[in-house]
């Protein structure tokens, strides 16, 4: 299995992403500039977190033009894993491949630590290795990561089982303690939390390797063999 | 070609909560002024757009609005438009 880390200027999780992938999986990872714009070779592509063009004007909004998110825009329509984390959820949301936006924490302040997310979702191709309603341990760092969409768009995300992660009580102010969700295929996933961070017993929690492991099991399963 | 000076402001939805807004709100109470209410805080921008008329110039600032500086998904906007005056310089 092939992994695609992209990298934006600004982001500063994309080494930890490479290494969770690495560490769990044993795949091969490319560090993959913003400028490609042909990501067809990759059956999984990782948006990191960080401050992508400075977060200038709204989070993921410069980044969601950059010349790679085209080759994302088409890896997920032809049903690639794509994973966002972070900044990488909030490029997502701007680049309209998944609902809603990310606002400033209703604190205003900067959270970073722990935190225990509950697993609402344990069959997309993301969270398989999971249980349901089983309560995990993934830090969090953001300023900007209150989830918020329309009601429609909750009740829609909320019905068809799109919300994969919850945060257990008050994290940033998201409405229904929305941490990720997935797209309508269930490819797409975008997420606040790091389970990057989560990889080894030193990192304070291992729980984030099953992302990992339930993407490499997801395309074990799908058997896809890349004609590049 | 003409110029026109473009003031364009950016604001969460009515809906949506502003803490940033909230939190200077309470501020002003704190500081003894009374009758300060619905605080609300957003982006100011000012572009120098070029276009052959002033039509021209509204749908070139609608699209750029519409697509870059603001979210639908929590934001609203408004903008003025002006022609330049002769000296300005770009």
């Amino acid at each position: 299995m092939k992994w695609a880390v992209v990298v934006f200027p600004g982001s500063n999780c994309d080494e930890d992403a490479a290494g969770a992938v690495r560490r769990v999986t044993g795949d091969e990872v490319d560090m993959v500039w913003h400028t490609t714009r042909d990501l067809s070779e990759y059956d999984a592509i990782i948006l990191p977190g960080g401050f992508s063009y400075g977060d200038y004007l709204r989070s993921g909004a410069i980044a969601r033009f950059s010349p790679v998110m085209e080759g994302v825009k088409e890896a997920a329509e032809q049903g690639t894993l794509v994973l966002g984390i972070c900044n990488g959820f909030q490029v997502l949301t701007e680049a309209g491949l998944l609902p809603g936006g990310l606002l400033g924490n209703h604190h205003l302040q900067f959270t970073c630590g722990m935190v225990e997310l509950r697993v609402e979702n344990a069959n997309l191709p993301f969270t398989s290795a999971y249980q349901e309603g089983e309560i995990i341990r993934v830090p969090v760092a953001h300023g900007e990561g209150r989830y918020y969409a329309d009601e429609p768009v909750l009740d829609e995300l909320a019905m068809h089982n799109r919300i994969a992660f919850t945060y257990q009580g008050e994290v940033n102010g998201s409405v229904r303690n929305i941490a990720g969700i997935a797209n309508d295929t269930a490819n797409v996933l975008g997420l606040m939390p790091h389970p990057e961070r989560a990889v080894v017993e030193w990192m304070d929690s291992v729980d984030g390797r099953r992302v990992f492991e339930s993407m490499a099991a997801y395309h074990a399963k799908r058997g896809v063999v890349h004609a590049g | 070609m003409k110029f026109y000076e473009v003031e364009v402001k950016v604001w969460l939805k009515k809906s949506v909560f502003d803490p940033q807004g909230n939190a200077v709100e309470h501020a002003l109470t704190g500081l003894g002024y009374e009758g300060v209410d619905k605080v609300r805080i957003g982006k100011y921008m000012q572009l120098l757009v070029e276009a052959t008329d002033e039509a021209a110039a509204h749908d070139k600032v609608k699209s750029i609005c519409d697509k870059v500086l603001h979210n639908p998904v929590m934001e609203t906007y408004s903008y003025t438009l002006a022609e330049a005056a002769a000296e300005v310089s770009v």
